[in-house]
């Protein structure tokens, strides 16, 4: 068990997943969440360095449940092939942002200003509106989202937390599996294009 | 390679896998996989009366013969009968492979003629399933659901097809590899953890082995008790892990639990190591968790890791497959007398006796039971219920080899009786198979009684009946102020019921009546029924109120053993 440097537990985790890429697998992971009862922050999901594999980067609130049993019981999904617990380890963390923030002719140059202290991007501009992009750790959105709330946040979408470890350590898999399994496994419960289906309601 | 259709695949595959037989129900969308059927003679269907049925069977085909049962079952509706059978497979930890057809891919997602999302409504209650899109992936499917469903911690696993990938054609080609790279259970205990489980035995004054169903289905029986024997401690189990360690042995102590033996209770509590094997501290087992025997140190020995330190704080924890690690710990156990520690569990049994019948002009099932026990000499197969009747067969009955005892122990499944019975005798033709029924879930799955007719099984299917949810019962009686709601049941009468399907049947009604139905059943070559009037009011005693320690475990009360 990790502790911070308190010396308690800590609450949020942040657990990396590499899954078989297959239609069901998400709904596997959020459905053994719900019904363990863990608390997801935020799920990110994309591909890995392999094909056929995805990362799941998931930020658990471990006040629910022992992060421990989190990955164990990920570990007992079939679909889940490494589990990593990034919450102790040096690890860079990042989410991206996007705010489309309410602004008019006289206070859009602070906006602009705050935009720079957080080096947001402005991805669009309008007569009554401008969108930032920003990208850094929870803190970091969490602070401009904070400065921006007096001028009207009209919205606000965020990709969740995605992670890696500094230096040597991965969290990778070294297997790969043989062709024939890989090209069974990759097709699994995937639809098939359906113009080449009979259809039989008999 | 060959040219086949999904279907041939599919049971080629079965064939294969060893599957010799399927309990099922054909409907609209397996309709090409019955077609397919004759063209393979050596497996047999047993044609279910309804598919929770199916699944029960196959089951108790799988815990009376350690193989992996099979149930199948149409799309709709017929999958989702499936789900009782295949959820109680699940918390009870038993190898089944259930197949379910599901409509043509083109419709799947489209709210068609019987048409569900099973694998959706599956998965968590299996410990993996498939949705086979193609019928050259038919193979693969299913050697990985037999693999999955039968090694490390078994469990049930589902694979749903659609009807047009039956029909499909593809090349066969049986695959001789596996790769399963998420899926590696570890069977070989760390040296490290097993180095101090054996410290914390040798250790301790007080130590207890509580084994669980682990035992049974790691057949690790002998494993069990050359490690007890060697080191002289005390033996309690589960509910389910009865028969894993033989209860005639001198070093067994029974059952421990909500209904469990009084003395195996205490000595739970007042161990000072426990050592878990093949078990998951399950509430019912260990009652209320923050109370349970604060002091002692516990060692969980479990080929699941996530069941380590899931309900209570585990001091050794060591995961790998209990035939394994049993003879490794074992051989850095001492040799010890504990001799103390016996006399003081002996000396609870003794003052607080939980397996004594009483004398009682009354006909109550513990007597039935035991009279049953002492007929067969202890050799028979018990199939239960859930409720009062569960609990005196797991009491009154002796144990002294594992898989004589197929119960719903995890989810508690009224209606498993019957059907778990069923499967059970076809996967041992030569046991001498007994349903031990309650009157109230016998009504839930009665309608399988066609299938003994049918196969011609010699099922002895026993009613313990009391008129009553007689569980449920109890427990207004005891904690909801006798407000008795809802608990008497109307029940039509079993004897012309047995009759209507050509079943003899007898109905028993004193303590006189009772060896002689046992022994006419005995010897009745096929299925019989003896209804059982038992009194209406008996409870099942000793007992730890929900919620409660085990320290808190109540006896029967002097009013009622004066009945």
């Amino acid at each position: 068990m990790s502790l911070n440097a308190n010396g308690a537990r800590p609450r949020r985790h942040t657990v990396v997943a590499i899954v078989e890429d297959k239609p069901g697998v998400l709904q596997r992971v959020a459905g053994l969440f719900r019904r363990r009862g863990f608390n997801i922050e935020s799920l990110a999901v994309g591909h890995s360095e392999f094909a056929g594999l995805s990362r799941m980067t998931i930020i658990v609130d471990g006040a629910g449940a022992p992060v421990e049993q989190v990955q164990k019981q990920l570990y007992k999904l079939v679909d889940v092939v490494k589990v990593n617990d990034l919450t102790s380890e040096d690890a860079v963390e990042r989410e991206l942002a996007l705010l489309k923030v309410r602004c008019n002719n006289v206070n859009r140059h602070e906006l602009l200003e705050i935009a720079g202290v957080f080096r947001a991007d402005v991805v669009d501009m309008a007569t009554g509106s401008l969108v930032l992009q920003a990208v850094g750790d929870a803190d970091k959105i969490n602070g401009l989202i904070r400065m921006c709330e007096p001028y009207g946040i009209r919205e606000l979408s965020r990709t969740g937390v995605i992670a890696m470890t500094r230096g040597q350590k991965t969290t990778t898999v070294h297997e790969s599996e043989p062709e024939a399994i890989a090209r069974v496994h990759q097709s699994q419960g995937r639809r098939v294009e359906s113009a080449e289906l009979p259809f039989s309601s008999d | 390679m060959v040219r086949m259709t999904g279907s041939q695949i599919l049971l080629e595959c079965l064939q294969r896998e060893g599957a010799d037989t399927i309990f099922g129900y054909p409907g609209g969308v397996v309709l090409p996989l019955y077609d397919t059927l004759p063209q393979f003679p050596a497996i047999r269907h047993v044609l279910v009366r309804h598919e929770q049925g199916a699944a029960h069977m196959a089951d108790g085909f799988a815990r009376a013969s350690g193989r992996t049962g099979v149930c199948l079952a149409t799309s709709g509706p017929g999958a989702t009968n499936l789900v009782t059978g295949i959820a109680t497979s699940f918390l009870d930890s038993t190898p089944m492979v259930a197949i379910t057809g599901n409509v043509a891919r083109t419709l799947l997602g489209k709210d068609g003629f019987q048409e569900a999302d099973i694998t959706g409504i599956t998965q968590p209650i299996t410990k993996h399933n498939y949705l086979v899109m193609r019928a050259e992936n038919i193979a693969m499917a299913v050697r990985e659901a037999f693999h999955i469903a039968r090694t490390g911690r078994p469990g049930p696993v589902h694979v749903d097809i659609p009807k047009d990938v039956f029909q499909e054609e593809a090349e066969f080609e049986w695959p001789d590899e596996l790769s399963l790279r998420g899926y590696r259970p570890t069977t070989r205990g760390h040296a490290g953890m097993i180095r101090r489980a054996a410290e914390a035995i040798n250790a301790a004054e007080r130590p207890i082995v509580i084994a669980g169903h682990g035992v049974v289905w790691g057949e690790a029986t002998d494993e069990l008790v050359a490690l007890a024997e060697k080191a002289d401690i005390p033996v309690i189990t589960t509910f389910l892990g009865i028969g894993g360690f033989p209860e005639t042995h001198p070093l067994s102590y029974g059952f421990l639990g909500m209904h469990g033996m009084y003395h195996a209770n205490m000595a739970a509590d007042e161990a000072d190591v426990v050592v878990g094997i093949g078990m998951r501290f399950d509430d019912r087992a260990m009652g209320r968790f923050s109370d349970f025997n604060p002091g002692a140190t516990i060692v969980h020995i479990d080929i699941d890791p996530a069941e380590i330190g899931k309900n209570l704080p585990t001091a050794v924890p060591v995961v790998g497959d209990v035939k394994r690690v049993l003879p490794d710990l074992a051989e850095r156990l001492e040799a010890r007398d504990r001799s103390p520690w016996l006399r003081w569990i002996d000396g609870v049994r003794e003052e607080h006796p939980s397996l004594e019948i009483r004398e009682t002009r009354r006909l109550i099932p513990q007597q039935i039971i035991r009279a049953l026990y002492e007929e067969t000499e202890g050799r028979a197969v018990l199939a239960t219920g859930v409720g009062q009747h569960q609990m005196w067969a797991g009491q009154h009955y002796f144990y002294d080899s594992p898989r004589k005892l197929i119960s719903s122990g995890g989810l508690g499944t009224m209606g498993f009786e019957l059907p778990a019975a069923i499967g059970a005798q076809i996967a041992v033709p030569d046991a001498e198979v007994w349903a031990i029924c309650g009157d109230a879930g016998f009504q839930m799955t009665m309608q399988e009684l066609a299938v003994c007719v049918d196969e011609r099984l010699p099922v002895r299917i026993a009613i313990m009946n009391n008129g009553y949810l007689g569980m449920v019962r109890q427990w207004q009686e005891l904690f909801y102020d006798e407000n008795f709601v809802s608990v008497a049941v109307t029940q039509p009468d079993f004897r012309a019921l047995a009759a209507a399907y050509g079943i003899p049947a007898l109905r028993v009604e004193t303590r006189a009546e009772v060896l002689p139905a046992i022994r006419e059943a005995r010897a009745t070559d096929g299925p019989i029924l003896i209804d059982f009037h038992v009194d209406q009011e008996e409870n099942v005693w000793p007992m730890v109120p929900a919620g409660a320690s085990l320290a808190e475990t109540i006896e029967a009360p002097a009013k009622e053993l004066a009945r």
